[in-house]
């Protein structure tokens, strides 16, 4: 495969509304898509919230994702939230570099003094959604023999998920527990993802949670992907000190390439969840949420 | 010591006939070669001087104390907390201060470590860059808060108060059994323990020349104080919303040191700076002494399902706008495997071993450990390696390696970084009063550092955990063991020293308008609740009186009655019906929320006003019986009112306790009249209104015709030196409304004071003859609209 680029206009369109008025709403959106040395390039991006917060701040949290952090003093009675980015996506060369087979990578990893965002011991662990969970763990260790390189692991796990999953969009919700959605064999990208995470993370393999965006309109004779009409979710792993991390999309079984755009990385999904907010509200509270992703021309 | 021998003769040694500590452990009282340790001798010579019956009536003062002071001890399991008596073993665990010098440099060394390795963690990662903490127990730590990383404190260190569980080895020396740098609990046990032992031996106490503890909470308080830059601002205790043990420990020492106690949501953040809901609005604070689970502490950065915390907590650290001791994160250096580490780092980084080291500890992640705790496996204690609970905590999952001797190869093999292996302690013995005797018993001891301007310092005592039996893992109160207070005794006279004298000259009285909404809410629902109680236990008092007068349950009157009870809403077809019962339980759980507030006394009282009437409940028959009954608990109800409203100061806080009341017992009487005074009501119910009222002896004195409704009514709503009738109370009412913060701005009354004087000019131009029906339930609407208002302006 020879690296491509393609230029993307994103929209994306939160709205929150709420039955009786939210007071004092204080809200973190990660919705901004930042600047990857060699993976995309973000020409422009903003984030418009409308009404116009009391307070806003825009930072990066531990693992890099551009956060902002919203609140009101007053009542509101809904939020939208609206980002437009142009990003230039560069395409995913599969490495020739040889991985470690996921027996050796234990040890490998102990040799990494880092706590650096980037450093595979953040991903081993469970995290605060995904506890260990026996049942996917003897799926992947059926999967995976001890002796497959770690690169290799990840795509065949990866495509063994693809099959043995069904894409149910009614199935799951986003609190759905990934022990569950595992049991029913059924979910979305977020519990694909998931499930592969736990998956990986069980044979040794690093291994994290991106959420982003998919192109909308298929290139002409492909397919359209799963989950092209919303925010998507994919797998992150690290595949030993030479190839370092690749991305993954159990979904749409495929390496993240130049039609995944990114938004945030973490262990999971509670880590780069899009809109995070503490309301006093005492009514049901409604969002909705439009993504569109259009190949720009030339 | 020539001496040592001859003390076989000493009277003194009676009391230590049967004393005989275990082999293979340092006793507290006895050293190595069975002589009493110099540091006990004025002790065992005041005990062999009481008799055991001078000696239980001590105790009992010491647990009477206790008892009185409202400490007990509180579990939560299961579903319900259950209280029992506070496990004070009376005798102390006495020290001499040098030996005291030798533990407090220790345990500085290890503070200023433990300060260094969490400024590291959330730094530079220095020692993981070196190589003296791996990578992976550090990242797999739930209490390394990612969030915090690269936050600097606003006072530069990220612990403040912190406490050690230490124990003493056989041969003598001291060994740390747990590093507590997150939020320890206890500060507060170890001054009730000291305030009760101090009356079970006052006399020895008082020429004992025991270090006092006040000089260390007032280091404290001026330690934060200085990072108070709120203008007449306060200290706030930041606690949780649970009622259990710690709770009640804080509401202590909230009201010990004078700081207010905050609970989550009693905090907000604006732009970076932490503010407090109060009745008077949003005040700045800038100081806090953090008693929450910082995991929990702000739902926004942290555990998002935490409803504990205040979202953006994290943001007034960022900012620099807020002192929290201890620092969000700290906990990260509880866990116990990085025992494992800290005398390398200690060694390396201070260029100095531990003073004290703590028990022996190895982190099962590496080949090496797993080879050492394998092999040694007999000697060890396995438990979970980034657990942070105290030793041999029940709830931990720990076994001895001599147990699982078959398991543990495959459980090392699959996650040995899930465990470490742990030398076992053993404990030193202390003398506890038991059957009649001192007999020797484990002991660990807890001891609190606190950081000032001049550097840590060790608060002279703390307590001392106790077994149950001789079995060391039986310390844990959790599993009935109890706990002392610790005597750190000096060979010369210590100053005597209090909180109180400082507390006059140097800090100024408190605005009065730091009443944090939520605790204004509940002393407002206090009110209400307690008031509600005892109108219900007066309809029932009048309901069975009559019944027990005339046995009638079918005549109009007593359908009357029972109608209104079905209103209130009680069951009439019981004595003591469910919802009375609620009732005080209401007033009980609204109190408990406002323990730093609320007098012990009347907190007392109340407890025993729900406690007589469920003890009541199951037994009591209709009619003579059930009035009696409702009697007594209005004496105590009317007892309470008399601590309540004779004793409290009159802050804000009684402002809305008395408010909450007013409009209770408003609403009631309307209520009351609207049913009894209505034209359509039976014969007698007009005397039943009187009653309630508590007005019979008045009418009649002044009218000498039987009952009549213009002048019931005249009585209970128009005449204003009646404190039960409606116009009195709307007066009152106005009065209190006027003096609460924000009543009138700019020459503008609140939309509360001007409802409120609406509601008054409205009744008081009327006569009982327009007064119907109608009216009376129309002045019940707009109380609601009133409590309407004021929850909106105070109480959210």
């Amino acid at each position: 495969m020879t690296a491509v680029t393609m230029l993307y206009d994103i929209g994306l369109h939160i709205t929150q509304s709420y039955n009786s008025p939210a007071i004092g709403a204080r809200q973190v959106a990660r919705l901004v898509p930042p600047t990857i040395p060699g993976e995309q390039e973000v020409i422009a991006a903003v984030l418009d919230i409308d009404p116009v917060p009391d307070e806003r701040r825009d930072q990066r949290d531990f693992f890099g994702n551009g956060v902002v952090e919203l609140a009101y003093r007053g009542a509101q009675e809904s939020i939208e939230l609206k980002m437009t980015a142009r990003v230039r996506r560069f395409g995913f060369e599969p490495s020739l570099l040889p991985s470690p087979t996921i027996a050796a990578l234990h040890a490998v990893i102990a040799k990494i003094r880092s706590l650096a965002p980037e450093a595979p011991h953040h991903f081993l662990p469970v995290s605060p959604r995904l506890p260990a969970v026996p049942a996917i763990a003897a799926y992947a260790r059926e999967v995976l023999p001890p002796d497959i390189p770690a690169l290799e692991a990840v795509e065949t796990l990866g495509l063994a998920l693809n099959r043995d999953l069904k894409f149910d969009p009614k199935a799951t919700e986003v609190s759905t527990p990934v022990a569950e959605a595992f049991e029913a064999r059924h979910g979305v990208c977020q519990d694909f993802s998931h499930i592969m995470i736990v998956a990986l993370r069980a044979v040794g393999i690093p291994a994290g949670y991106v959420s982003g965006f998919l192109r909308t309109i298929p290139p002409e004779g492909k397919p359209r992907l799963q989950g092209a009409d919303a925010m998507h979710a994919w797998v992150r792993a690290w595949c030993g000190p030479e190839i370092g991390w690749v991305e993954y999309d159990p979904t749409n079984a495929t390496f993240a390439d130049v039609d995944h755009i990114l938004i945030g990385r973490g262990r999971d999904y509670g880590d780069v969840s899009p809109v995070k907010g503490v309301l006093r509200t005492s009514g049901p509270q409604v969002a909705d949420h439009a993504v569109d992703v259009v190949e720009v021309e030339g | 010591m020539p001496q040592a021998k001859k003390t076989v003769a000493d009277p003194s040694l009676a009391v230590l006939k049967q004393y005989c500590p275990p082999a293979g452990a340092a006793d507290e009282l006895l050293d190595a070669s069975g002589n009493v340790r110099p540091v006990w001798r004025a002790f065992l010579d005041h005990l062999s001087g009481l008799d055991a019956e001078n000696l239980a009536a001590r105790f009992e003062r010491g647990d009477q104390y206790l008892r009185d002071a409202g400490v007990f001890f509180r579990q939560n399991s299961g579903d319900a907390p259950s209280d029992r008596a506070w496990p004070l073993s009376h005798v102390p665990v006495i020290i001499h201060e040098d030996e005291w010098q030798r533990l407090s440099d220790g345990l500085i060394q290890r503070a200023e470590l433990l300060e260094a390795v969490v400024a590291d963690l959330y730094g530079e990662h220095r020692l993981v860059r070196e190589g003296l903490v791996p990578a992976s127990l550090i990242a797999a730590n739930p209490r390394w808060l990612r969030p915090m990383v690269g936050i600097q404190p606003v006072s530069g260190h990220h612990l403040h108060f912190i406490a050690f569980e230490v124990g003493r080895a056989p041969n003598g020396e001291w060994w740390v059994l747990s590093d507590r740098a997150q939020a320890p609990a206890g500060a507060g046990i170890a001054l009730e323990n000291r305030l009760a032992t101090s009356r079970v031996f006052p006399e020895l106490f008082a020429k004992a020349n025991v270090h006092r503890l006040a000089g260390f909470f007032r280091a404290f308080r001026e330690a934060l104080q200085a990072y108070n830059t709120v203008p007449d601002g306060r200290i706030g205790i930041l606690t949780s919303r649970k009622l259990n043990q710690d709770y009640l420990e804080h509401a202590y020492i909230a009201r010990y040191l004078g700081f207010m106690l905050l609970e989550g949501e009693d905090l907000t953040v604006e732009n970076g700076t932490a503010m407090v809901r109060t009745v008077a609005g949003l005040t700045p604070i800038s100081a806090i002494w953090r008693r929450l689970a910082d995991t929990l502490a702000d739902p926004l950065d942290l555990d998002s399902s935490s409803m504990l915390g205040t979202p953006g907590l994290l943001g007034a650290l960022r900012d620099g706008k807020l002192h929290l001791a201890n620092n969000l994160g700290s906990g990260v250096v509880e866990a116990r495997a990085l025992m494992a580490f800290l005398p390398r780092i200690c060694q390396v980084w201070f260029d100095e071993p531990l003073k004290l080291p703590n028990v022996a500890t190895w982190w099962c992640g590496d080949s090496a450990s797993r080879a050492h705790v394998q092999a040694n496996a007999q000697r060890m204690l396995f438990s979970p390696a980034l657990s942070s609970r105290l030793p041999f905590d029940p709830e931990d999952d720990i076994a001895f390696g001599a147990h699982i001797a078959d398991t543990l190869p495959a459980r090392l093999e699959a996650d040995g970084a899930a465990l470490v292996g742990q030398e076992i302690a053993r404990l030193s013995t202390s003398p506890a009063w038991i059957d009649g005797k001192l007999a020797p018993r484990p002991m660990s001891l807890r001891l609190y550092l606190c950081r000032t301007a001049e550097g840590w310092q060790m608060m002279p005592g703390g307590y001392a955990r106790i077994g149950r039996a001789e079995d060391v893992a039986a310390t844990s109160m959790k599993r009935g063991g109890s706990v002392a207070d610790v005597w750190v005794v000096s060979d010369s006279a210590v100053p005597a020293d209090t909180m109180a004298a400082h507390v006059t000259g140097r800090y100024p009285r408190p605005r009065v308008g730091t009443l944090p909404s939520r605790a204004a809410e509940n002393l407002y629902w206090l009110g209400r609740y307690a008031e509600r109680a005892e109108n219900m236990v007066r309809v029932l008092r009048a309901q069975h009186t009559r019944l027990a007068e005339t046995g009638d349950q079918k005549g109009p009157l007593h359908s009357s009655i029972a109608g209104y009870l079905t209103t209130m809403p009680l069951d009439a077809a019981k004595p003591m019906p469910g919802e009375l019962l609620h009732t005080l339980n209401s007033a009980v759980r609204s109190a408990s929320r406002v323990h730093d507030r609320f007098s012990i006394d009347g907190w007392t009282a109340l407890r025993d006003i729900a406690d007589t009437a469920a003890d009541l409940a199951p037994n009591l028959a209709p009619g003579d019986d059930t009035a009696r009954a409702m009697t007594r608990l209005l004496y105590k109800i009317a007892a309470l009112s008399g601590l309540v409203h004779e004793n409290m100061f009159r802050f804000t806080d009684w402002q809305f306790l008395t408010v909450g009341r007013a409009i209770e017992r408003t609403a009631a009487i309307a209520e009351m009249l609207a049913h009894f005074a209505d034209p359509a009501a039976p014969e007698g119910a007009l005397e039943v209104a009187l009653e309630l009222g508590d007005c019979t002896m008045t009418y009649h004195r002044r009218y000498s015709l039987g009952c009549q409704r213009d002048s019931v009514v005249d009585l209970m709503v128009f005449d204003t030196m009646n404190p039960r009738a409606i116009l009195f109370q709307l007066e009152e009412l106005r009065g209190h409304v006027a003096r609460l913060p924000g009543a009138e701005e700019f020459g503008l009354m609140s939309p509360l004071a001007r409802v409120l004087l609406k509601v008054h000019s409205e009744l008081a131009v009327q006569t009982p003859e327009t007064v119907d029906t109608e009216a009376l339930t129309d002045l019940v609407d707009s109380l609601s609209e009133v409590s309407n208002l004021l929850s909106e302006a105070y109480l959210s």
